[in-house]
């Protein structure tokens, strides 16, 4: 599969020769797990793995949910707490579930600014990239519906101000909103459909999953260095990798097994941190809680979108030169979604020769202030939308955009870098110096 | 599928042209109910027009009834509040400078005597859905300017239900309503 050269199943016994040659899944299996890895692979590439299992988790769960749950308005809430009280288990599996999507997010956040550092998204591995986003477009999607499903007062009016977005669209806003909802307000369609939907998309997000992984074997795995492996040979090729199966596969169960504890401690330990409590208040359409704010991991985004009031002057410009059509809110919406379209565009703004990050002594100070941007648009969304913190989101926004459409091809051009080590064996001998190579220092034991 | 020899269109390109066609205009039939079904159903469009028995409201008291799954207010307002919405007759200083009332015109100015249901000012039924991000505003003489308060992100309205202070755009809107006799007003 992969362009690395490596060895391929040979099917032995006579079972095994007779299946392969009707159905190759032996052999499928045997390429996607021995593929050549860059054995200099640090920490940061974990996060893969923790979110295939984030994935199992959420729908395995959720199958086991949906057997309790009833998607009417009438009765949504009471059968999530029916599931709190009464099923067996049901506390610690909604619980899983609910905390399992902020795991979720964690990984991806981890996995995506992995990926912006070391240049994981330059050529050739443009596709793996944009298949990655449309994932992560999909997880917002279900991770938004599925918090709608448990119809308390944050579900309910959460969905009313995020369907209102589509209503600022010009002329046809209001149409798709109806659309959307399936009546004029959020009621019983919404929560039917919206069920509906979350049960699909994990499906289609699997099946995204398998094409990105695809993808990248085809490529090879990007590394700390931005190296490419040597593949002129298959013994060359072997001193830059490993096969994934044992190596990669322990190594991440390791740091799985890790992430699992802390995760199983805030399930059991502290469930409802990440929540709101207003959540715990059935739907009320004729009241509303006093601050609405969607979960953690949607905030960078949420504070993009109210940064841009009408008092800004590129609001008022964009307003003036589109005749009225481009409003405040309208141009909010545009601005969220455009934050995620910038991103997915990275492969093609970085014009930088060099693919990691390690290399660019200017780019790394820019993207650690990224970095910082995101934390601080993160907790900019979390505040009301009055006194100083309109302006720290609208600085935060604005450098999120200059970051992807100036920083990133500018620094291609002004930036000189270092130069990065000729293989990958050399990276890996300078950080883990083998035993039997002279003059390199041996790793002495703590005292 | 063309002949490389003949540019001029022959039969084989007639027969590719037709069915690729045809399979489009297929495909898009099969798919328009699909999209289709997810626009309101008839049931919830029979909900579009509802009555609602006003005849506990008593003077400076008002009701909040559910209508198409979004809050109408329905207030009954005293002297002291009909006087002070229709003391503003300087719309154009006004936020937003339009009635809003979805039974007149939209050029229609945002006088309070636009606003009412009756020619006295004694009714006020309005939307009880807030301009900026859709919360449901608070009510009897809230807010700065005696009216409705949004407690989400801080918009003032007053005894007319105009926009005053902060960041909601527009008025609260002005359903299609009637009185269908003295107690009972229809809604849609």
């Amino acid at each position: 599969m992969s362009g690395i050269p490596h060895d391929h199943y040979e099917p032995k016994s006579g079972g095994a020769k007779w299946l392969e040659s009707r159905l190759p899944v032996i052999g499928l299996i045997h390429d996607t797990l021995k593929i050549p890895t860059p054995k200099n692979l640090n920490w940061m590439w974990i996060w893969g793995i923790v979110l295939t299992f984030c994935l199992v988790l959420q729908i395995a769960t959720g199958v086991v949910l949906v057997m309790h749950y009833t998607p009417h308005v009438d009765m949504a809430f009471a059968s999530v707490e029916h599931i709190m009280r009464d099923v067996n288990g049901g506390q610690m599996i909604r619980y899983f579930h609910m905390n399992g999507a902020s795991l979720f997010f964690v990984a991806v956040y981890l996995h995506i600014f992995r990926s912006l550092y070391y240049g994981s998204y330059k050529a050739p591995r443009e596709v793996t990239w944009i298949i990655g986003m449309l994932i992560y477009l999909l997880m917002m999607g279900t991770a938004f519906m599925g918090y709608v499903l448990p119809w308390g007062q944050m579900s309910f009016h959460g969905t009313a101000v995020i369907t209102g977005l589509f209503g600022a669209i010009p002329f046809v806003g209001e149409a798709i909103q109806t659309w959307l909802l399936g009546a004029s307000s959020v009621g019983q369609p919404a929560l039917n459909r919206f069920f509906s939907l979350h049960y699909l998309l994990p499906f289609i997000m699997a099946g995204l999953v398998i094409v990105h992984i695809w993808a990248f074997h085809s490529t090879g795995n990007n590394n700390p260095t931005g190296v490419e492996v040597r593949r002129t040979s298959k013994a060359e090729a072997e001193k830059d990798t490993l096969p994934f199966w044992p190596y990669f596969v322990i190594k991440d169960l390791f740091a799985l097994a890790i992430i699992l504890a802390v995760f199983v401690a805030v399930v059991g330990f502290m469930p409802n941190y990440l929540g709101h409590p207003d959540n715990y208040v059935e739907a009320n359409p004729l009241v509303t809680p006093s601050h609405i704010v969607p979960e953690w991991y949607f905030l960078p985004f949420y504070a993009i979108l109210r940064s841009f009031t009408a008092d800004v002057w590129v609001v008022m410009f964009a307003e003036w030169i589109s005749f009225g059509i481009i409003d405040a809110k309208f141009f909010g919406v545009l601005a969220m979604f455009g934050a995620i379209v910038v991103m997915a565009l990275a492969p093609w703004l970085d014009t930088s020769s060099v693919r990691s990050g390690r290399y660019r002594p200017m780019f790394k100070w820019w993207f650690a202030l990224l970095v910082v941007d995101f934390i601080v648009l993160m907790w900019a969304g979390a505040m009301p939308a009055e006194g100083i913190y309109p302006i720290i989101a609208l600085i935060g926004s604005a450098y999120w955009f200059a970051y992807f459409l100036v920083i990133l091809p500018l620094l291609g051009v002004i930036e000189k870098p270092e130069t990065p080590p000729q293989t990958i064996e050399e990276d890996f001998n300078a950080h883990h110096a083998a035993e039997d190579t002279p003059g390199r220092p041996v790793a002495s034991p703590a005292e | 599928m063309s002949n490389a020899e003949d540019h001029e269109g022959t039969r084989r390109d007639f027969i590719y042209y037709a069915t690729a066609g045809a399979g489009a205009v297929v495909t898009g039939a099969a798919v328009w109910p699909l999209v289709n079904q997810m626009n309101p159903s008839a049931d919830v469009l029979a909900l579009a027009s509802i009555r609602v028995d006003v005849s506990t409201v008593t003077a400076g008291s008002q009701m909040t009834v559910l209508w198409q799954g979004k809050p109408v207010i329905v207030r009954r307002r005293t002297e002291e509040e009909i006087a002070r919405a229709r003391s503003i007759d300087d719309v154009e200083s006004l936020p937003d400078p339009m009635a809003r009332n979805e039974n007149l015109s939209t050029e229609v100015a945002a006088l309070d005597e636009n606003r009412t249901l009756d020619e006295a000012g004694e009714w006020l039924v309005q939307m009880g859905v807030c301009t900026h991000l859709g919360c449901v505003p608070l009510g009897n003489n809230a807010g700065d300017f005696e009216g409705w308060f949004c407690p989400c992100h801080g918009s003032h309205y007053d005894a007319s239900g105009r926009i005053r202070k902060g960041p909601a755009p527009e008025n609260l809107p002005i359903p299609v309503a009637s009185f269908v006799d003295d107690v009972t007003i229809q809604l849609g």
